[in-house]
């Protein structure tokens, strides 16, 4: 892999260790996958955030280092709410730890936001063909296919070390060769809402990593690719999709239609739903908000929850930044009882598993709430997610 | 009388620095994340290949890793704990034991050009030189 003379000056340690260190994992990497350079990167999004999942050695490693990021970083979400983890039932022991390891990120000149979302933040805007680093699956999506940018999934250290470098490696999404669609996706029904959710989970497990070109009959709202993108990289590990007509590098691109197709069925939609449907009035939590819901989804949900008030356990995720923005949004929500929660979601919270089975409205969060949180999860849409956390009054 | 046979094999560097060790090897992908206890180094998991063994100080060799990103911490925790392997050599690297090794200063080699479970026996001394990109034998015949 070439290196500028400044790359080989960080590698060879003239920059200190953590530049040294970080560069080492970028040129490593940059090897496995083929490399051929380091190239600039115009954010990045760092994944080992949860204490549940990166623990004491993760925090110890992170702690250790010494620098500050070149491009604007945020996080993935926290195992808990920064401000309100005593009320998700989090225990202070836990959350000692999960703000020691949030305060060496920030040490870093990393910006104390952990979100799936980070494209709803400002200073992240995004365009077509612009490369960054980042890490969560369902970010990774969003980016690389409803707006066209360019990125891998990147592990978390690999994504922290683009952040302290400012740069990746040039392989993978960030080459024309490997955006073009493998398979082609033909979506016989109309569909709508939590139903791209459904039908991101069936196909993700279907085409693994392929790159799907969909043909839809319906017209999906951003809001409807991001469940379906959310789903496609939970289920299975697809990391760009585009859709005929609608997303931006399909419109831009003449990209020949794949010679695989697949045929998804109403039926086989409608089975999502079906499978844990024995849970109906039976869930014990709602959780919304994965990935973090935009002004929108809570306006929605604020809505739908107006004048009731909910005699279960309901949580609304999302990114703080979007929270603060949305001030009367969310006191309407949480006048019914629900609780906002930022920083975090139910998948990565430990808080879940106090819990017997979760009604939700995500593909991704029905895909790993058993396996993540040991629990059950239902899907529903957002209005049988509502009615299922009952009204007292 | 035995013969000291010593074999030097080239491989490509992943991670840098020299270890030395007695030889562990096992065809089982290896999930650093529930397969080894990070506080002793020994395999737990029941159902991998080299349960009951400890890779604390061995040159350890398989094919690949696997699982969860964070076993790039756990092979942080063992190094921390006194209890990584001294080097480690893998048919191909992949991300997790590529990071783990290098923040953990493990050396590490992939790509032997050799069938590397054909040429070596148990009992054997192996050096990894994960700087320059190989790996070298010290066997008895």
């Amino acid at each position: 892999m070439y290196l500028t003379r400044e790359e080989e000056n960080i590698l060879n340690g003239e920059y200190g260790t953590t530049l040294q260190k970080a560069i080492e994992i970028l040129v490593a990497l940059g090897d496995i996958y083929g490399a051929d350079s380091l190239i600039p990167i115009k954010s990045a999004q760092i994944a080992g955030v949860s204490y549940k999942t990166i623990g004491d050695a993760g925090l110890e490693w992170i702690s250790s280092l010494k620098g500050t990021v070149k491009v604007p970083s945020v996080l993935n979400p926290a195992g808990m709410d920064l401000e309100d983890w005593a009320g998700m039932g989090i225990p202070e022991s836990f959350a000692i730890k999960q703000k020691e390891i949030i305060n060496a990120y920030s040490e870093l000149g990393i910006r104390v936001e952990c979100t799936c979302t980070p494209y709803y933040l400002q200073g992240f805007d995004l365009s077509l063909g612009e490369h960054i680093a980042w890490s969560e699956s369902s970010a990774v999506s969003y980016a690389n296919s409803v707006i066209g940018a360019r990125t891998n999934r990147e592990g978390g250290p690999s994504a922290l070390s683009a952040a302290l470098i400012g740069k990746t490696g040039n392989y993978g999404f960030h080459l024309d060769q490997n955006r073009v669609p493998t398979i082609s996706v033909n979506v016989e029904c109309d569909i709508s809402s939590s139903d791209y959710g459904a039908l991101g989970y069936i196909v993700g497990k279907m085409i693994s990593n392929k790159v799907p070109l969909f043909n839809l009959k319906s017209n999906p709202k951003k809001v409807d690719l991001k469940s379906l993108g959310a789903a496609m990289a939970a289920s299975g590990s697809v990391a760009l999709y585009h859709v005929k007509d609608v997303t931006p590098e399909q419109l831009h691109m003449n990209f020949d239609t794949p010679e695989e197709t697949i045929v998804i069925e109403e039926e086989q939609i409608r089975e999502v739903y079906e499978s844990k449907a024995s849970f109906k009035n039976n869930c014990d939590i709602v959780a919304l908000g994965c990935p973090h819901c935009s002004v929108e989804e809570l306006e929605e949900i604020a809505s739908l929850l107006e004048g009731k008030t909910v005699n279960k356990e309901f949580w609304v995720c999302t990114s703080r930044e979007v929270a603060n923005n949305s001030g009367d949004i969310i006191s309407r929500i949480e006048k019914s009882g629900a609780k906002v929660l930022c920083d975090t979601c139910m998948v990565v919270s430990p808080a879940s598993e106090n819990y017997r089975c979760m009604a939700v409205n995500s593909g991704k969060a029905f895909n790993y709430i058993p396996g993540m949180c040991k629990i059950e999860s239902m899907y529903a849409t957002l209005e049988e997610c509502i009615d299922e956390a009952g009204d007292r009054n | 009388m035995r013969q000291v046979i010593e074999i030097r094999i080239e491989c490509r560097s992943i991670s840098k620095g020299e270890g030395k060790g007695p030889v562990l090897s096992t065809k089982d992908p290896i999930s650093f994340l529930g397969t080894v206890d990070p506080e002793t180094g020994n395999i737990i998991d029941p159902n991998h290949e080299l349960h009951g063994k400890c890779i604390k100080d061995s040159i350890l060799i398989f094919p690949y890793g696997k699982g969860s990103t964070v076993g790039s911490y756990v092979l942080y925790q063992l190094k921390k704990n006194g209890c990584a392997p001294s080097g480690m050599i893998n048919i191909d690297s992949e991300p997790i034991v590529a990071v783990g090794a290098i923040i953990s200063d493990i050396p590490l080699v992939d790509r032997p050009n050799v069938d590397i479970f054909k040429v070596i026996v148990e009992g054997d001394e192996v050096i990894v030189n994960g700087s320059e990109g190989y790996l070298e034998i010290t066997g008895s015949k």
